[in-house]
């Protein structure tokens, strides 16, 4: 009943916002702007013969693999430039330059190297992802309060034992929220390489329902499951805050 | 009995911002092996950087710290240090961080950490992360973990300090407790005179900053010690003169 309660303003600031939208469509007369039931309408069709599911699918899996190979790159390059002095002082200028970097500059040069399959649209989750996650992981390392660091040293455990017990589960809180960032910015990522240069996938289905015939019904419902799918990501992503051996951070 | 740690004419000064501040000042001293002695002295006055030379985190201008006849430069697990703060690990389950400092190949760690957990009270407690402990159970989960490596020697910077009073003096029942059942050799640097009289076999009074040894005194009184006791508040009493504080009983 709390959960309902707390949920309802914002389910009324939704129907609202809906409303309006449907009045202002017929008050405006308009044939091309969508009403909420065309929208739901053009779903439902989409849904029925399958490539709703084909896109969303297509989207899903260029982010899993840009992204999944993004963590695996950043998390323990995080880890090293947050440990080993040198590797920071080195190679955080270049992050630092190439980080504020729209992902979408890097469009022209990704059709160049990648072409225009499944490549590029990677290349560029990859690109958009791994920056956040590095900057974040290191400077997990970096803030580890020290008393827990010299506990560590007084115990005198060997040198993995430090790494596995202390430095990786004290940064694993800054990982977590490194790893909501990058999955939030290759989910924005995908649907505009997506509007470039590919035959499939929820940038694209935009793009082509605008193309082919004005159907601003897919536009905006492709634009609603964006958000959607957006926000359940970003909810798989604060699971893992909850995970026991994390909370401390989080939880006070 | 044998001297466990001998203090020998330590100096240490760090760079400030009007030239060099001198801290500790020739501090010498022997701990002998089992003794319990309690350092007190003004704020200010250099304790903790003293801990930290002690514990072998901190190396002193010159002097050395001598520990079984050798030299020791750099921390071990021989000799664990407690600070205020505390430095249970969080993201450790209570069990996690009492294996933590037990070597992987030892044969019952296991049964050790459960040992241990159970002889500070946190039987039932094992499987709790810290940030589900009170202060005083973390307490007793850090003086665990220190135990169950069998150090030597227990470095204790202001243990119980950032507890409220009554949880303090009920830790330092604790510890007693503890104590009576494994003999360890003990360093308590504290600003409370009444729980250096309540816990230590010695109780030495350090000068304002730079620090040296100023005055050292006995505590003859067998335990369980009553603090409100004629001769505890005499000691009290002349421990706070030579701190400064004049006081009448």
């Amino acid at each position: 009943m709390k959960r309902v309660n707390q949920a309802l303003p914002s389910i009324v600031v939704i129907a609202v916002v809906v409303a309006l939208w449907w009045a202002l469509v017929v008050l405006a007369d308009s044939v091309i702007f969508p009403t909420p039931w065309q929208v739901i309408q053009g779903t439902m069709e989409l849904a029925r013969d399958g490539t709703l599911w084909e896109h969303i699918g297509a989207s899903l899996m260029r982010v899993g693999v840009g992204f999944g190979i993004a963590v695996a790159f950043a998390i323990p390059l995080g880890l090293w430039m947050g440990w080993v002095r040198g590797a920071f002082v080195t190679l955080n200028p270049l992050f630092q330059i190439l980080r504020p970097i729209s992902p979408i500059a890097w469009i022209p040069i990704a059709i160049l190297w990648f072409g225009v399959g499944n490549a590029s649209p990677i290349y560029l989750i990859f690109i958009a992802s791994v920056f956040p996650m590095i900057v974040q992981t290191t400077a997990g390392v970096h803030t580890i309060e020290k008393r827990y660091l010299r506990a560590a040293e007084n115990f005198g455990v060997p040198r993995a034992k430090l790494f596995l017990h202390v430095v990786i589960p004290a940064t694993l809180p800054d990982i977590i929220v490194g790893m909501r960032i990058g999955l939030g910015v290759a989910w924005l990522v995908v649907v505009a390489a997506e509007m470039i240069a590919l035959r499939s996938g929820l940038g694209y289905m935009i793009m082509d329902s605008r193309n082919a015939g004005n159907r601003y019904d897919l536009v905006v419902a492709g634009m609603i499951i964006i958000g959607l799918i957006g926000l359940m990501l970003d909810g798989i992503m604060r699971l893992l805050e909850g995970m026991k051996n994390v909370r401390w951070r989080y939880a006070h | 009995m044998p001297t466990k740690i001998s203090i020998q004419n330590i100096r240490k000064s760090f760079e400030a911002d009007k030239g060099r501040l001198e801290v500790i000042a020739d501090l010498k001293f022997e701990v002998n092996d089992g003794e319990f002695v309690a350092i007190v002295g003004p704020s200010g006055c250099g304790k903790t950087t003293l801990m930290n030379i002690m514990s072998g985190f901190l190396q002193p201008d010159s002097g050395a710290i001598v520990i079984d006849g050798r030299p020791r430069t750099k921390p071990n697990s021989k000799g664990i240090l407690i600070t205020q703060q505390g430095s249970v690990f969080p993201w450790l389950t209570v069990k996690q961080n009492l294996l933590f400092g037990l070597p992987d190949d030892l044969p019952n760690r296991d049964a050790l950490a459960d040992e241990y957990a159970a002889l500070v009270g946190l039987k039932g407690f094992e499987n709790n992360y810290p940030h589900e402990l009170s202060g005083g159970m973390l307490k007793r989960a850090e003086i665990a973990r220190a135990l169950v490596v069998k150090p030597e020697i227990l470095y204790m910077d202001e243990p119980f300090s950032a507890l409220d009073a009554l949880m303090s003096l009920r830790m330092q029942n604790e510890l007693l407790r503890i104590l009576a059942k494994e003999k360890h050799t003990v360093l308590l640097i504290t600003h409370d005179v009444e729980e250096a009289i309540h816990v230590a076999d010695r109780i030495l009074v350090l000068s304002p900053r730079p620090a040296r040894i100023q005055a050292s005194f006995d505590v003859p009184f067998t335990h369980p010690r009553k603090l409100s006791s004629p001769q505890a508040q005499a000691l009290r009493v002349a421990i706070l003169k030579e701190l400064g504080v004049e006081e009448t009983v």
